[in-house]
């Protein structure tokens, strides 16, 4: 990893907290971690290479690589379409930056392809200019005159130069648009190409312009994904596809310092795949457990719809709504019953066990939900206090530093505790979410087995990290060992599940709602 | 609003009133010209035939650059109004990215006009409506010609 990263993050990456405590561990398993195929053949040789069967290939870019690298690839179909960079940019982004289906359609049928980019006729090599017209009247604010300057893409539709910038300007600035800006005509289709556009607008509007075509850029690139953090500027590459989303999970470190899912663009989830994170998500906000309560202990009036919960023996029910007199068992209307009671009890007799069953079952479910969810909340709520477990550590330090006499880099022992025990949450918080879809084998148990051990980890660093600052200083050997267990026990478990995951191991049951 | 936009709201208005589309009243204001009020009786051929609907068009100030607003006064009941106080449409023309500014509010009401002979299903703003009109068309003529005689009479 490039130093320049590590100084810029605000993380420290596992290496580099291994690396701080190798001493007191035994390296062996990482050796071999090292030595794995990754599955993934990097294609360009300056992506980081992977380490862990959980770390993903990926490349961070700062957006005037980003522009170079459509430059680049302009030039290079240019050249084989012959056609102007400017057609060239236009009939890439048209086809979203799929090289080969555009050089394959335009071989094909030239014609068609253009027409569809909105390029029509060919386009020679006569520039885009400004002309003074006599006789011409302007269709948007009707101006006339012998020296007004009017402008015309090649589709013939001509408007003062007034008109067509304000509509220009509106387009790029009010509506962000950049890539599919199309002529003003009625009706017309023709794409502003951007050398048009450069012979139209002011200077500071032309940057807002590339701007906005550099984020279409990005936008249309299947293995490109903008760092999601708030005012990140960069851009990251990485190769995980999206039906490789079952398999894998892409987490990647913008330079900016954000971990995040490639795949999802959320917060760092690993382990749990981004599929199993957006079903958990939906469930734990949809507030569906109330209609699951509801659904295992109610039955709803059949007259009013009424929810109604049987808090007495009698099946003799009267909703307290509609007054309607219905039996518990049958739903049927009581008055209906009259002496023949006993016969529906009869009748009733198997599906009512059915019916008792069914609700046990949803109970089940509930309770088993109701265990994972306590977890991951309360894994998610520490995380939420990382900022003032932060806070403190800060806090801490100076004190030490102090009371103490330490240095300011002798007490970076409490800095690493602290991120490493954020890091550490977030990942047993989406383990739970990982189990609770994670159907019952063999490896389950090895999987629950690591999560303990992590947690435990966890919890141990989590006490000793509360204890009084007067204590704390000849706690520091046993707090960076503490600090090199949690970080190991981490990496075990993601190495381990990712493994797993990847060699298709785990089934889910994904059908739990 | 700029002495453009001014000028060609003049102009479309000058040419509307020349050669107003049947069925239409345009009220215009000079001193407050950016609101227009129309006065719309429901198509012969339409389930809101005998119904009479106030509209008003509003234009932004980056008309026409901008499409202009469009707002039932009086309720309707249709797939492309919105059931609200509002009851704003936004659709074909009317959207910020179809429209262009050689528009002219002429075809806008030509547009509303055919809506309501003819809503536009698959673009409606009242998702229950449309079903209705797709699923019980005898309901929704039922419903449409109830509001007419409640709300446009």
């Amino acid at each position: 990893m490039d130093s320049d990263d590590d100084f810029n993050s605000s993380q420290l990456s596992d290496d580099e907290i291994m690396d701080d405590s190798d001493v007191a561990l035994d390296d062996d398993s990482d050796f071999e971690m090292d030595q794995d195929d990754m599955g993934f053949d990097s294609q360009d040789k300056d992506i980081k290479p992977a380490k862990h069967a959980y770390e993903v290939d990926f490349k961070v870019f700062s957006p005037q690589q980003i522009q170079s690298h459509q430059d680049k690839q302009i030039e290079e179909v240019s050249n084989i379409l012959g056609q102007p960079p400017e057609a060239t940019a236009i009939l890439l982004r048209h086809l979203r930056w799929n090289k080969e289906r555009l050089i394959d359609q335009y071989m094909d049928k030239t014609e068609e392809t253009l027409e569809s980019a909105g390029l029509g006729e060919s386009s020679e090599s006569n520039p885009p200019k400004l002309e003074k017209i006599a006789g011409f009247v302007c269709d948007i604010c009707c101006e006339d005159g012998p020296e007004l300057d009017t402008f015309a893409m090649r589709c013939g539709h001509r408007f003062c130069l007034d008109c067509y910038r304000q509509y220009l300007f509106t387009k790029i600035k009010d509506e962000g648009e950049a890539a599919r800006i199309r002529c003003p005509g009625e009706g017309c289709t023709r794409i502003v190409d951007s050398k048009s556009l450069d012979l139209l607008v002011s200077e500071s509007l032309k940057d807002r312009y590339h701007e906005l075509l550099t984020r279409t850029y990005v936008d249309d690139k299947e293995n490109l994904r903008w760092c999601p953090a708030p005012n990140c500027v960069f851009a990251v590459e990485c190769g995980v596809k999206d039906k490789e989303l079952m398999k894998v999970v892409p987490t990647v470190h913008c330079d900016c310092g954000h971990y995040f899912c490639f795949g999802c663009s959320l917060n760092d989830h690993q382990p749990a795949p981004c599929s199993l994170v957006k079903k958990w998500l939906k469930k734990c906000e949809d507030d569906s457990e109330t209609a699951n309560w509801i659904s295992a202990n109610t039955k709803e009036c059949s007259k009013c719809n009424s929810t109604i919960e049987k808090n007495g023996g009698c099946n003799h029910m009267t909703c307290r709504k509609c007054r309607h007199e219905f039996c518990w068992m049958c739903m049927g209307v009581w008055s209906e019953h009259g002496t023949s009671w006993y016969n529906c009890n009869r009748y009733e007799e198997k599906s009512g066990s059915e019916a008792r069953d069914a609700q046990a079952k949803s109970r089940q479910s509930l309770e088993r939900y109701l265990h994972y969810y306590n977890r991951y909340a309360n894994h998610e709520q520490s995380a939420k206090l990382d900022k003032d477990i932060y806070l403190k550590t800060e806090k801490k330090m100076t004190q030490l530093q102090n009371t103490s006499g330490m240095s300011w880099i002798e007490v970076q022992f409490l800095d690493s505790a602290s991120q490493a025990l954020q890091q550490c949450r977030q990942t047993l918080k989406w383990t739970y979410a990982f189990a609770y879809y994670l159907a019952r084998n063999n490896l389950t148990e090895i999987f629950e087995d690591n999560q303990k051990d992590l947690e435990m980890a966890v919890e141990n660093l989590s006490e000793m990290f509360e204890k009084p600052i007067d204590q704390l200083q000849g706690l520091k050997v046993d707090m960076l060992d503490r600090t090199a267990y949690c970080t190991k026990r981490r990496i075990i478990l993601l190495e381990d599940t990712a493994q797993n995951l990847r060699d298709g191991m785990f089934s889910f049951e994904l059908r739990k709602s | 609003m700029s002495t453009g936009a001014k000028k060609r709201i003049m102009k479309e208005y000058a040419e509307c009133a020349a050669d107003t589309p049947a069925g239409m009243k345009i009220i215009f204001d000079e001193q407050n010209m950016t609101k227009w009020e129309v006065l719309l009786d429901g198509p012969d051929q339409s389930i809101y035939a005998g119904g009479h609907f106030k509209l008003e068009i509003t234009f932004p100030n980056e008309y026409p650059f901008k499409p202009p607003v469009v707002s039932f006064k009086t309720k309707i009941y249709h797939p492309n109004v919105s059931n609200d106080d509002k009851g704003s449409m936004c659709l074909g023309l009317l959207r910020p990215d179809e429209w262009k500014p050689p528009n002219k509010v002429v075809s806008v009401l030509r547009l509303i006009q055919t809506l309501l002979i003819e809503p536009d299903i698959d673009d409606s703003i009242e998702p229950s409506i449309a079903n209705e009109y797709k699923e019980n068309r005898k309901e929704f003529d039922k419903n449409a010609k109830d509001w007419v005689k409640r709300y446009a009479k």
